[in-house]
């Protein structure tokens, strides 16, 4: 009976009902946990997914603000952006894609439109997002493909802005180029972007904040192809402000005709307020090239280049300052109560110096002569002796007050120093102790010291201002698009060196006479009826054998002398200083000397110095002088 | 057979089925007017057509409950027969679509069979094991033919390929045979067993399934490829949160981040645009439907309307926890429509019809 009920039992017909109800509980509870999964994604997820779900669909577009422009010290425009014609393609577009690629080579002349194609493909780019085939269309090539748009569905012209420099090289050293900002700088700078345009060198660089503006952007929302449907949110961009520069167009085309093909450096300062007139390093580069992307092959061509275009002259060139520097002895010599007006040196032509003679460079030499005779005609044992009684620190204690050994605190990029030599430097640099002789090189320039053309034009100004010197500066201001002015450039005194006017009077007296006595090492410079100042300079590149005396002409060109000349006019109020070099130009006076005459004549063409200048000023002034050294 | 109004049949009439079947059917028609919305053409003819079809399905739900369900039991073999037929015949002259040979062009409309072959299905089996199982319930040799009855429609529309629907019809199968009885160990060792095939049948799924199987273990191993669907979906519900982004706002299916989103993925988008609190309504709809469902299979008078209640209750469940459960992540992408709401004439005409079946039953229960 057990057996049989418990078979039974277990051999029962199963009833419907208990199995509908465990359907039910089993079904509602696959329902409920559909719920809690709801409840997650969408109660405790959604901000996530929310988020996620606008990543989906906006797009941030950047809209670059287009850079400032700059101007001279006239309005006149020196760098604009302009459009450039870039030829696109949108794949989705192209109906017959082998007959329009085709077509499009044919136009634009080969550029293996497939290729780039496909590898914005492999990039991931919708097809629906246009492809630059080729940037910077010629005109001939715009006016091909806009006539031949039956022919080429699915390509359109794209206009971006661009960067021109609208006189090429003209002082492209100081207006510097944009390029495109490179991963160090995305790294260091918050802001940019990639594919930005970016100041890398020159103004461009130092007034980046300035010219750059703030881009805007704009929320686009896109389908699941990406393709753009609309605009949800536009920030507008903030073009970026305009710089007015002191320098003067007419001035510095001026200086880089008058360079011409010279190796070399000019520039010129307003000595009033240390606004630079001109600034021109030559050879110079293009920055137009920069702006569009150099080819590694014309990079290499710059870097390569044995005359180093990209160098800045002006303030990256060290060159012994020869005579020039016969200013400083003078300078530190009256300065030292050693120096008056009167007080006179013998030179027979050269002395001696410890077991060596040291020369002057007349053979014949001067005979007994003043301080300002000896400026004029550049004697150098005048101021061998000057310089033997001032004692190398003493020079170049009154060196580093006139800015020489250091920045001139230029806004630039890598400004050089030049060297000041002292016994402290010689012992810190060589481990070496001064010999006495060696301030005689010192004294007239040579040797160890190393000057840039920019500190000689401090020099001059500062000698014209009677010691006052401004720090030299290239920005008059910032304008805002309204012509507002946000920022305006005051002149600031660097520093001030208390000559006697009776001081001031000597060194004027043989600056003029430079140019103007007929004694003069530059008469070359001479424009009548202005008072130019200046003093010529010729800096050794081959330390001369003790007594030998070769002819400069004779000597290959790479030995021979660096040409100075630093110049001022008119002498009695001042409105310009100058100095200029040429690299292996020879005397000062015959290659530099009339370079800075045909600028200070441009000048004062512009800027008429009270009465119109003499008719046919400019051919007797070339006629004028006789060769001369230093 | 009788056909008729009677008093007692308007007096019985099932109303919470009626109303549910339209609320969620009302549900489809918004989302279907959502998923296919542009705003170039506000008014597709997709839309048009789903309100003909719903008209469509309405007429054929007042025609069953009219009918007495009882004197199906006499025709489920012929119909069983004739949907075979069918189904065989669009493997030869069916419409591809998207890889895969589902539909029959009649001309005014395409016919979709597999939808069809469910019902059949829970017709040929409620038919078949309508009498009361042996004691000790359905053992294997009970089950045979029922197995053959699921095997012939199983492997026409997993030819296809139709994976969905397939597992749709194994679920039924599933959910009738345990309704009817079968014994519990004999379930075990189906299962067991099903468990075990499950290598062999891995090998016979197309690739684009293999892949989607595989997607579901692991969606993030491929955003952009074969988990992109399952991701964007979830994002679309998600970002939906409490109350939605509103009717004809969600940007996940307006930018056509949704892929088949008047169909399978036709959740997602009504979840994105009526939020947690339209999702839980849809759910909520489906469950009441549901229990409703199972408690006239518990009261109907005779087994075979018990059964037949039970598997078209089971039809809707499947589908519908499936679908959602697909839409959200928690189960992997097969192609199982939304019941009342996926845009689809034959399907919506089918459960229409099916929820008409269940009116029939429940209302009779008095009659007889």
């Amino acid at each position: 009976m057990p057996v049989l009920a418990r078979r039974g039992r277990k051999l029962a017909v199963p009833r419907l009902e208990p199995r509908l109800t465990a359907l039910t509980i089993f079904m509602m509870m696959v329902l409920a946990a559909v719920g809690l999964r709801l409840y997650y994604l969408q109660i405790i997820k959604t901000h996530e997914m929310a988020d996620l779900a606008d990543r989906n669909r906006i797009r941030i577009r950047r809209l670059p603000a287009s850079r400032g422009l700059i101007f001279d010290r006239r309005h006149r425009v020196l760098v604009d952006t302009r459009p450039s014609y870039d030829a696109v393609l949108v794949p989705e577009d192209l109906h017959n894609r082998a007959a329009t690629i085709r077509n499009l080579e044919r136009f634009l002349g080969g550029d293996h439109v497939e290729d780039k194609i496909t590898q914005a493909e492999d990039e991931g780019l919708p097809s629906s997002e246009p492809v630059t085939i080729k940037e910077r269309l010629t005109w001939d090539q715009v006016v091909a493909l806009e006539t031949h748009q039956l022919d080429l569905p699915g390509v359109s012209i794209q206009v971006t802005p661009r960067r021109r420099y609208l006189y090429g090289p003209l002082a492209a050293h100081l207006l510097g180029y944009v390029g495109e900002v490179n991963e160090q700088e995305l790294k260091k700078l918050p802001g940019y972007h990639m594919g930005d345009e970016i100041g890398k060198f020159g103004l461009e660089r130092g007034w980046e904040d300035y010219l750059r503006g703030a881009s805007g952007n704009q929320e686009i929302e896109v389908d699941a192809v990406g393709r753009r449907l609309r605009v949800l949110k536009e920030t507008p961009e903030k073009p970026g402000a305009n710089v007015i520069l002191t320098i003067d167009l007419d001035l510095q085309e001026a200086a880089e005709q008058a360079l011409g093909n010279h190796v070399g450096a000019l520039v010129a300062i307003d000595p009033r307020n240390g606004e630079i007139l001109a600034m021109v390093s030559h050879p110079s580069f293009d920055p137009n090239q920069f702006a569009t992307g150099l080819t590694s092959a014309q990079w290499r061509q710059l870097m390569n280049d044995p005359a180093h275009p990209l160098e800045d002259r002006v303030i990256q060139g060290t060159y012994p300052p020869g005579s020039t520097f016969k200013l400083v002895d003078a300078i530190a010599g009256m300065e030292d109560h050693l120096l008056t007006r009167s007080t006179s040196f013998h030179c027979a032509g050269g002395i001696w110096y410890g077991n060596r003679e040291y020369r002057c460079w007349r053979k014949q030499g001067h005979g007994t002569i003043s301080l300002v005779n000896a400026i004029i005609a550049s004697c150098d044992v005048y101021f061998y002796n000057v310089g033997e009684r001032l004692g190398v620190d003493r020079i170049a204690q009154w060196a580093h007050k006139l800015g020489f050994g250091v920045a001139s605190g230029i806004p630039l990029a890598h400004e050089k120093t030049g060297t000041i030599p002292s016994s402290a430097w010689k012992q810190r640099r060589y481990h070496e102790r001064w010999y006495p002789a060696e301030t005689l090189s010192v004294a007239i320039g040579q040797g160890y010291v190393a000057v840039t053309p920019l500190q000689l034009a401090q020099l001059a100004a500062e000698v014209s201002m009677g010691g006052i010197r401004y720090s030299p500066h290239f920005v008059k201001r910032i304008e805002g698009l309204d012509g507002s002015t946000l920022k305006s450039y005051e002149p600031e005194v660097a520093e001030r060196i208390p000559l006697t006017p009776e001081q001031v009077q000597i060194l004027q007296a043989g600056a003029c006479g430079v140019v103007n006595s007929p004694m003069g090492t530059a008469r070359k410079a001479a424009i009548p009826g202005i008072e130019v100042c200046g003093k010529t300079g010729t800096a050794q590149v081959v330390k001369e054998a003790a007594g030998a005396r070769t002819k400069e002409e004779d000597l290959p060109e790479k030995y021979r002398d660096h040409g100075w000349f630093i110049a001022w006019a008119p002498g009695n109020d001042p409105h310009i200083a100058i100095a200029c070099v040429i690299e292996h130009g020879g005397h000062g006076g015959s290659s530099a000397a009339p370079i800075v005459r045909d600028v200070l004549l441009r000048y004062f063409q512009l800027y008429p110095p009270g009465q119109p200048l003499p008719a046919g000023a400019l051919a007797r002034a070339s006629s004028g002088g006789r060769e001369n050294g230093d | 057979m009788r056909v008729g109004i009677d008093r007692r049949l308007i007096y019985h009439f099932d109303w919470p089925v009626f109303v549910l079947t339209f609320a969620i059917a009302l549900i489809g028609l918004l989302s279907v007017a959502s998923a296919s919305y542009s705003e170039h053409r506000p008014f597709q003819m997709l839309i048009i057509r789903q309100v003909i079809w719903t008209t469509a399905g309405a007429a054929a739900m007042f025609a069953v409950v009219m009918f007495d369900y009882r004197a199906l039991a006499s025709y489920a073999y012929p119909i069983y027969g004739a949907v075979m037929a069918l189904l065989v015949a669009v493997s030869v002259i069916g419409q591809a679509t998207g890889g895969s040979r589902r539909w029959i062009n009649l001309g005014l409309f395409t016919l979709e069979p597999s939808e069809l072959a469910k019902l059949a299905l829970i017709l040929v089996l409620v038919r078949y094991l309508r009498d009361d199982p042996p004691p000790g319930g359905l053992r294997l040799r009970h089950i045979l033919v029922p197995g053959l009855l699921l095997a012939v429609p199983a492997a026409l529309v997993l030819k296809q390929p139709d994976l969905g629907t397939m597992l749709t019809l194994v679920l039924i199968f599933g959910s009738i045979i345990f309704a009817a009885g079968i014994d519990l160990r004999t379930l075990g060792i189906l299962v067991l067993g099903g468990v075990l095939a499950m290598p062999v049948a891995w090998h016979t799924l197309k690739p684009y399934q293999k892949e989607r199987v595989l997607t579901f273990l692991n969606p993030q191993s491929d955003p952009l490829g074969a988990g992109y669907h399952v991701i964007q979906s979830e994002i679309a519900v998600g970002s939906g949160g409490s109350w939605g982004k509103g009717f004809l706002k969600g940007t996940q299916a307006r930018l056509n981040f949704l892929p088949e989103q008047t169909t399978d993925f036709i959740f997602s988008v009504f979840a994105e645009e009526f939020g947690f609190a339209g999702s839980i309504l849809l759910l909520g709809l489906y469950a009441a439907l549901v229990a409703r469902g199972l408690s006239i299979a518990a009261r109907a008078r005779d087994r075979f309307g018990a059964l037949l209640a039970l598997g078209l209750t089971a039809m809707v469940f499947w589908q519908a926890a499936i679908n959602i459960g697909m839409a959200t992540g928690i189960l992997p992408v097969v192609g199982i429509p939304l019941p009342l709401v996926s845009y689809g004439g034959s399907s919506l005409i089918v459960l229409m019809a099916a929820m008409g079946l269940l009116i029939s039953i429940n209302t009779r229960r008095y009659l007889f």
